[in-house]
């Protein structure tokens, strides 16, 4: 589903080069939810927007569901965003002056869906978080676990092929996260890939596999050595 | 889409009011000037005679010689820009175009057949009957007055509907008598509402004052001694002493206007008038080579600058304002796109092209520039009325936005507005929705 070989990362000023990632390869399949773990800094961020295509990187292979998506134009990028992926970032980013029908339709009027269609498959994302209820309210009048829950509804309303997520339960206190990564699971359960970004060994413990990153490599969680120096770099 | 991205730039523009109100406001103020300006600027402009405009022509000759530089407008070939009654006289003697009247403009005491009316000084222009067709003059009744009566030097008049109203309380008054300076004249005929501005024909006076009350021919007014009310120029020379002498000296006090409806006539009047100079010039009148100009009606009033420099200047002036406007609208743009580069940024991750993000703030624009251009009308009509306050009736009458100027002011701003859009909407589409998400 999601393939990245020997892929970097370099941000570039007129003195430094620093590589968010380097020599960095990864294998997502289908219907695995994996957790991406490693410290502040370390470019768990920056492999997040690759995979997402909102980012480009500067060398290896990256391949989506088959596809390499080196060298495709803003265009091409955008459509296959919209049609493969779905986004659960920490801070929820809805959009504040749309209620939650509105909010969750976005993805929908990008991808040029007919009315009926849009009403039916936000009604279906809703009624899975929960939420049905709640369709004309505005974020504002949501508590953090509801916002979040309208976040994935929004992601899964496009029938994404992979589920990306940002530290998901990071702005939610310990009952609402644990609605959140339930919610996550039992998504997982029903067959969807996901990837999720975090720090939280809790958390990731809880995905099927769990893939760390230091300076921007993928570390052998089994290697003791580097495991103890992830726990440390964690604490 | 259309209604889509409708939707959300209202949504956009509520949720930030105070820069919204900043924005429309700016647009609003900077189209008001520029289309009170530009109603003024038409106004003044206009083609007073749309349909014969170029086929009206008012000839000049020079009789005072090229050293002299006492002109009345400055004319750059010393051209003085109205004729002597000598030279009227020939040229209408001369019969060489299509039609052609010599007039000028006089005043005389009307004493109304109603007692209770006092008697008042009535501006009167004496004429040809030549200048009723020549013109389009419209009736309301009767007619101009026969060529015969030009020769016997008949007491005739014909009137406008305004004194026709005074005088006569709007009745048909052809056939009916009006004393005037105490001689009795039969109204041949009433004029309907006619007003042409600026006054083309008569461009010495005001420009765009009210038009005379009444007409008589020209040989009855110069029988009756009837002296100009307009400016009479002499070149320091006013000719022997009472009114015989003043008619026949070299000063210049009368209007002159040919209809000339072919090019092949123009030519040929043109000729015309260059032999009759050089005619004068063999008679001795003249001591200078001929110098003669023919010039359209739209060609005198660029030489009589009937539209002022000042409001040339003004247009310019407001034009440049709603540039400034402009700019500052677009400044406040950029701020309030930048301000919601976060949701931007959401919306390419959920699959917005930059085409899409590029459309959505252009009709952001687009939609402020219309609000902006409802504003700027509001402030149009408020400058008009003003504006009407300050001038003639008869300038205030053109001085209204018709249903094209509303259309133009609206497409201005709209198209305004959204090209000064175009900056803040192409930093817009160009967010780097990584960049942004990160930063949340």
């Amino acid at each position: 589903m999601l393939k990245m070989t020997h892929l970097s990362k370099a941000y570039r000023t007129e003195v430094v080069e620093t590589y968010a990632l380097r020599d960095f390869s990864i294998n997502v399949r289908e219907g695995e939810f994996v957790a991406v773990t490693g410290p502040s800094g370390s470019g768990k961020t920056t492999f997040l927007t690759i995979a997402g295509l909102l980012e480009e990187f500067t060398g290896g292979e990256y391949l989506l569901d088959g596809a390499d998506v080196r060298g495709l134009n803003d265009n091409q990028r955008s459509k296959l965003r919209n049609e493969k992926i779905g986004f659960i970032f920490q801070a929820f980013n809805l959009i504040p002056d749309l209620n939650v029908y509105d909010n969750i339709e976005v993805p929908l009027r990008y991808r040029g869906l007919a009315a009926g269609e849009r009403k039916r498959r936000i009604q279906d994302s809703l009624q899975r978080v929960g939420l049905s209820a709640r369709m004309r309210h505005y974020p504002a009048e949501l508590s953090g676990g509801q916002q979040q829950r309208v976040a994935i509804a929004r992601a899964l309303a496009g029938s994404p092929r992979l589920l990306l997520a940002d530290e998901p339960t990071g702005n939610l206190d310990t009952q609402m996260a644990r609605g959140v990564m339930e919610l996550l699971e039992e998504l997982h359960r029903d067959g969807a890939t996901i990837v999720m970004v975090t720090h939280d060994p809790e958390l990731a413990v809880r995905a099927q596999r769990e893939v760390h990153i230091v300076d921007g490599q993928v570390v052998d969680l089994a290697a003791p050595s580097r495991r103890v120096l992830s726990v440390s770099a964690q604490l | 889409m259309f209604a889509y991205y409708l939707k959300l730039a209202l949504r956009s523009l509520k949720r930030n009011v105070v820069l919204t109100v900043l924005m429309i406001a700016a647009i609003g103020v900077g189209i008001g000037a520029s289309m009170t300006t530009v109603t003024i600027f038409r106004a003044m402009d206009a083609d007073p005679v749309p349909e014969k405009s170029g086929q009206l022509f008012a000839p000049q000759i020079d009789n005072w010689g090229p050293t002299n530089k006492k002109v009345v407008t400055g004319d750059e070939e010393h051209l003085q820009d109205q004729i002597t009654y000598t030279d009227a006289i020939n040229l209408m003697n001369a019969h060489a175009a299509v039609r052609q009247s010599a007039m000028y403009v006089t005043a005389l005491p009307l004493t109304p057949p109603n007692r209770d009316l006092l008697p008042f000084q009535a501006p009167a222009r004496a004429t040809y009957t030549d200048f009723f067709p020549m013109f389009q003059v419209p009736f309301l009744y009767g007619g101009p007055w026969s060529a015969s009566d030009d020769t016997d030097r008949a007491y005739v008049a014909v009137i406008t509907r305004d004194l026709n109203d005074r005088v006569f309380g709007g009745a048909n008054s052809v056939g009916r008598t009006l004393n005037l300076d105490n001689h009795e004249y039969r109204v041949v005929g009433v004029l309907d509402r006619w007003q042409p501005l600026p006054k083309f024909y008569d461009l010495s006076t005001s420009k765009y004052g009210d038009a005379e009350q009444l007409y008589i021919p020209f040989s009855r007014a110069i029988e009756g001694h009837m002296e100009s009310w307009e400016s009479s120029n002499c070149a320091g020379d006013a000719g022997e002493p009472g009114w015989d002498g003043f008619v026949h000296s070299e000063c210049v006090w009368m209007q002159f206007w040919v209809e000339l409806p072919t090019p092949a006539d123009v030519a040929r009047y043109r000729a015309f008038l260059n032999n009759y100079a050089a005619d004068q010039q063999r008679a001795g009148r003249f001591n200078w080579l001929p110098r003669t100009r023919l010039r359209d009606v739209k060609g005198w009033l660029v030489h009589w600058h009937a539209v002022s420099d000042e409001v040339r200047i003004l247009v310019l002036v407001a034009f440049s304002f709603l540039f400034v406007c402009l700019l500052n609208a677009m400044g406040l743009m950029l701020a309030k796109i930048m301000n919601r580069a976060g949701d931007i940024g959401v919306r390419r991750a959920l699959g917005a092209n930059r085409g899409t993000i590029f459309g959505q703030c252009l009709m952001e624009a687009g939609v402020v520039g219309l609000a902006g251009g409802l504003v700027g009308l509001a402030l149009t009509a408020l400058g008009l009325a003003g504006v009407r306050l300050i001038v003639s009736p008869a300038t205030a009458r053109l001085t209204h936005l018709s249903p094209t100027d509303i259309a133009i002011a609206l497409s201005l701003a709209v198209c305004a507005t959204t090209l000064a859009g175009l900056y803040p909407t192409w930093r817009a589409a160009h967010v780097q929705p990584a960049w942004q998400l990160k930063a949340q």
